[in-house]
């Protein structure tokens, strides 16, 4: 298994650069091809369930050479991102249509793929900073794919941002080379563990907070995110809020902090605050929102932060010497929220990229009574609905089940009453959806608004399942040691785990 | 000194490009920045009065031992040489997109000024 490691980053980028020889006549074989790559992806991430190893680049030793890392926590990442563009790409088939350049689009999309996959199994932090940028490249040209005004505006304004956190990123790594003398993760992290962090490599964690916490749209850097997500065309939302913020911000702050530098007390406080800024910041600006993309970003933010919060919180619990089946449970938490919320959001953006497609608007007040119109679409939003505003049976319920638990164990109970009532605004602002999208009067100007077929259903309806169906990762106990433990566990190990 | 002095350049990159209204020099105040890491980088690894670290005829029949030592003592750190490379080509690739994107956005809007390219709200 360890020997097609490779596969997720050559896969998607020979994929990327075949596309645009297709031209405008290729237009159907361009699609299809870049759909079997991405369905062949999502394979493969399955299929690296339970598995780990280094695999080495070249056969050159880890020493010197470049590693590939393949572990729990990477297996998770890697189900999430290629699972998602899957359902993304097949959206894209029909959704894509409006646009001119479909295999322009698809090749972009294919590198952003590259790129995230990329950060995930690299074992390195220099590497990792090379996929970032491929993947934040992409993201950039993707947000102003439709060349008008905002979308052009959103783009520039996310590049700037982009770049800005780049450079800190770079930084950091160079100040990290300096101070250690390698850059393969694990050697750094011996090393560290044997000096302790110094002056520069203080200095490297808090560049490295900011300039993965601006990839991430954390609440004090999260200026751009509203803008950019909603810009984007559909599956590009998607795929930008449900996976993009989370492989290139939260997965590798996490790694960085937890496998690298070691948690501390300091360090969990700032995950902390972060993360209960972010929820609590977002949730309020996304109720008073009218634009539905634009009010599904900002919950992204609200979202994130439970994310963050649960990570800081099981980071802050093994700082503290605390017992580690509580900092377990949190960073379960955060881990399974993560993961939910790239299936639950992604469906959102896609079913708002539906509606928008049929009824040519993304403003809420002018639509309304779509649910005999688009039952599907309907179906559909109301799963992810229900899903990211914590209703049981829906997968979302039981992560912010676990992280409220996790709060109140450890002694949060200020945290834990947080985290309900963001909840509780966010089911608020998820009825304001229903109501004034699918239920209420029909429009005149809407009578003739026809159901999307073909591939856009399918893929929300796919990812409507994944909804309901990925509860079962958390309530079998077999599928939860499988999945979701081990990559809890790397992070418990803290810096022992890429001990290879 | 020279440390702090690249970080001054770093810091006047990023002033730069929050401060200045103008796209143009947005996009300056980014390539400082990317410039002030990549000699910060190429710094790390550089030595006064080194060698390039580069393996000779001549060099291999000195002697494995006689070579390392002539290495460890001598030659500057090839490795943030190689990484100032990989940034470069990164920058120029972002360089590159963000002034296309500026030349789209002038299109458009007809000015460079971004106090004026305000459709976006809040």
């Amino acid at each position: 298994m360890i020997r097609v490691l490779p596969a997720f980053v050559i896969v998607p980028l020979a994929t990327a650069f075949l596309l645009p020889a297709f031209g405008a006549r290729g237009k159907a074989a361009a699609t299809l091809l870049a759909n079997l790559a991405t369905i062949a992806l999502a394979v493969l991430a399955v299929a690296t369930i339970g598995q780990s190893g280094v695999y080495e680049v070249g056969n050159w030793s880890s020493r010197v050479g470049i590693v590939l890392v393949l572990d729990g926590l990477a297996s998770l990442m890697l189900l999430a991102v290629n699972v998602v563009s899957a359902a993304a790409m097949l959206f894209s088939i029909r959704y894509m249509e409006q646009y001119t350049a479909k295999p322009k689009y698809l090749s972009l999309f294919l590198l952003m793929v590259a790129g995230m996959n990329g950060v995930v199994i690299s074992g390195d932090i220099f590497n990792l900073f090379v996929f970032l940028e491929i993947a934040s490249i992409a993201s950039y040209a993707l947000v102003g794919f439709g060349c008008e005004h905002e979308e052009l505006e959103a783009s520039f304004k996310y590049m700037v941002l982009g770049t800005i956190a780049s450079s800190f990123i770079l930084l950091g790594v160079a100040l990290v080379y300096g101070n250690t003398g390698s850059l393969n993760m694990a050697y750094t992290a011996r090393t560290i563990q044997g000096t302790g962090i110094n002056a520069g490599l203080a200095f490297a964690l808090s560049l490295f907070i900011v300039g993965f916490g601006l990839k991430a749209a954390l609440v004090p850097f999260h200026a751009w995110l509203p803008d950019a997500h909603p810009s984007a065309p559909a599956p590009i939302s998607a795929m930008l809020s449900g996976v993009l913020i989370k492989a290139l911000g939260i997965y590798a702050l996490a790694r960085l902090i937890f496998n690298v530098f070691g948690v501390s007390i300091p360090v969990s406080w700032v995950l902390i605050a972060l993360g209960v800024l972010s929820m609590v910041i977002g949730v309020f600006l996304a109720v008073g929102q009218w634009d539905f993309k634009r009010l599904l970003a900002y919950h992204s933010i609200s979202q994130m932060g439970y994310v963050v919060l649960g990570i800081g919180l099981g980071a802050l619990i093994l700082a503290q010497g605390g017992d580690p089946l509580w900092a377990s449970l949190a960073l379960l938490g955060g881990l399974f929220h993560l993961v939910n919320h790239a299936v639950f959001k992604s469906l959102l953006f896609l079913a708002s990229g539906s509606v928008e497609m049929a009824t040519g608007t993304r403003q809420l007040k002018e639509m309304g009574g779509l649910v005999d119109r688009m039952p599907y679409t309907r179906a559909a939003c109301t799963v992810a609905s229900a899903s990211i505003a914590g209703v049981p049976p829906f997968n979302g319920f039981w992560s912010k089940l676990i992280l409220v638990i996790a709060a109140v164990q450890a002694g949060f109970f200020g945290l834990a009453a947080v985290t309900v009532v963001v909840s509780l605004v966010t089911l608020l602002s998820f009825l304001k959806v229903q109501r004034y999208v699918f239920l209420g009067e029909l429009p005149e100007s809407l009578r003739g608004t026809r159901e999307n077929r073909g591939s856009m259903q399918a893929a929300m309806l796919l990812l409507a399942a994944l909804c309901l169906l990925m509860s079962l990762l958390i309530l079998v106990p077999s599928l939860r040691t499988t999945v979701l433990q081990p990559a809890v566990d790397v992070l418990i190990e803290g810096v022992r785990i890429i001990d290879n | 000194m020279l440390y702090a002095l690249c970080f001054l350049l770093f810091m006047i990159g990023l002033y730069c490009a929050v401060v200045k209204k103008n796209l143009v020099k947005i996009v300056i105040g980014l390539a400082i920045m990317e410039y002030a890491v990549n000699l910060f980088l190429i710094m790390l690894g550089y030595r006064a009065g080194g060698t390039a670290p580069i393996v000779g005829r001549g060099d291999l029949q000195a002697g494995a031992e006689r070579l390392t030592a002539h290495f460890l003592n001598r030659a500057v750190d090839p490795l943030p040489q190689a990484l100032v490379l990989t940034a470069i080509v990164i920058s120029l690739g972002s360089l590159a997109l963000l002034i296309s994107m500026c030349i789209r956005l002038y299109d458009k809007y007809g000015t460079f000024d971004i106090t004026e390219i305000r459709r976006l709200r809040g």
